[in-house]
C-alpha cells in the first residue's frame, strides 16, 4: 500500500462485509504528529478466536483463499513508524479498529487522498452503510457524514456521478486547513 | 463541508435526469473495477474515479459504476470489467486512469473495445 488512505478503503470494506449500518473512519494528528487511525463500525463483530485469526497474514474469513493479508500490511506500517495497531470487537455489536503511527517517522506512509477513498467508499454503497468521516489536527476539526448528504438528496442516489463529484471537492475543501502541512 | 443547498440543486436536476433514464436496468453498460487488497494496492481506487469523473464529464446517463472482490488473479491488478448489453463482457488489465479514459472514449461512448488493454492481449505475450 502506498499510502494511509488505501489502508483505510481496504479495512473499511471489512466492516461494509461485517453488515454495518454505519462505518465511521476517524483520522486525528497531534502537536506530536501522533497519528490515530479509527475505523469502528456496527456490524456483527468477531469472536476472540476469529480476531486472533484476522491479525495474521494467514488468516482470512474467505473460503477460497489462504491468506488475508490487509490488516496484517497495516500492522507492519504502524510498527515501522514505532506505533501499533488494536482491535476492540464484540459479537453483534462491531469492531473498533485502531493504528497508532508516528508521523515524523521516516518509515510513515503519506496520508494521500483520504477524500477519494471516503467518496469511493460512498459511491459503491449507495444504498449503505453510511459513512462518516471525523478529521481533526491541532489546526482544528472537521466531519463529513454521508447520512447527511443522503438526507439532502431524498431520494436520488449517492453514486449519481455530479454527487461524487460534489462530494469528492467538499472533503478536499475541507480537508485543507486541518491537514495542510500537518502531515504529507 | 460545502453548503448543502448546493445538493439541493443537484438533487434537481439530477432526478430530471433520472427520469429520462431507460426504465429496464440490464439495458445499462456496467463498469465493475476490482477493489480487493491486491487491486486497491495496485491502483484501484484512482482507475474507478477516473471511471466515474469521466461519465460525469461526458453526462453518460446509462453507465453504472460498482466494484468487486479478488477474483484470484492479483498479478494483472487493476482489473476493470465491461458489460454492454447484449456483448461478452471485456476484462481490462493492468489498468491506469489514463487508460480508463480511453476505454470510456473507445468502448463505452463508441462500442470499439480497446483490444490492447484487455486480457486477451496480455496474456498472450
Amino acid at each position: 500500500m502506498r499510502d494511509l488512505s488505501l489502508h483505510i478503503l481496504d479495512l473499511a470494506e471489512n466492516s461494509v462485509r461485517a453488515g454495518a449500518k454505519l462505518i465511521t473512519i476517524g483520522v486525528s494528528a497531534d502537536e506530536n504528529k501522533l497519528i490515530t487511525l479509527t475505523i469502528a463500525d456496527d456490524g456483527c463483530g468477531m469472536s476472540s478466536e476469529l480476531l486472533e485469526r484476522v491479525m495474521s497474514p494467514f488468516g482470512t474469513t474467505r473460503t477460497t483463499r489462504k491468506v488475508g493479508l490487509g490488516i496484517p500490511l497495516m500492522a507492519q506500517n504502524a510498527r515501522l513508524t514505532g506505533g501499533d495497531i488494536a482491535i476492540r470487537s464484540k459479537e453483534g455489536e462491531g469492531t473498533v479498529f485502531t493504528a497508532t503511527l508516528h508521523g515524523d517517522s521516516i518509515d510513515c506512509l503519506p496520508l494521500g487522498d483520504l477524500a477519494g477513498t471516503v467518496t469511493s467508499l460512498v459511491a459503491v454503497h449507495p444504498d449503505g452503510p453510511d459513512f462518516r468521516l471525523e478529521l481533526s489536527s491541532p489546526k482544528g476539526e472537521t466531519h463529513f457524514d454521508s447520512r447527511e448528504v443522503r438526507e439532502a438528496l431524498s431520494g436520488v442516489p449517492l453514486n449519481e456521478p455530479e454527487v461524487v463529484a460534489w462530494m469528492l471537492e467538499s472533503i478536499r475543501e475541507e480537508m485543507e486547513p486541518i491537514f495542510g502541512g500537518v502531515i504529507q | 463541508m460545502k453548503s448543502l443547498a448546493e445538493l439541493e440543486a443537484i438533487r434537481k436536476r439530477t432526478l430530471e435526469r433520472i427520469n429520462l433514464r431507460r426504465e429496464d436496468e440490464s439495458e445499462n453498460i456496467r463498469v465493475v473495477v476490482g477493489m480487493a487488497t491486491c487491486g486497491i494496492a495496485a491502483g484501484a481506487r484512482p482507475v474507478m474515479m477516473e471511471f466515474m469523473n469521466e461519465i460525469n464529464k461526458r453526462s453518460l446517463k446509462e453507465v453504472t459504476v460498482s466494484q468487486t472482490g479478488c477474483i484470484g488473479m492479483c498479478r494483472l491488478e487493476p482489473m476493470v470489467d465491461v458489460y454492454m448489453p447484449g456483448k461478452e463482457k471485456v476484462t481490462y488489465v493492468h489498468m491506469t486512469p489514463e487508460k480508463a479514459r480511453r476505454v470510456v472514449a473507445e468502448h463505452i461512448v463508441n462500442g470499439r473495445p480497446v483490444t490492447e488493454y484487455t486480457i486477451g492481449a496480455t496474456e498472450d505475450k
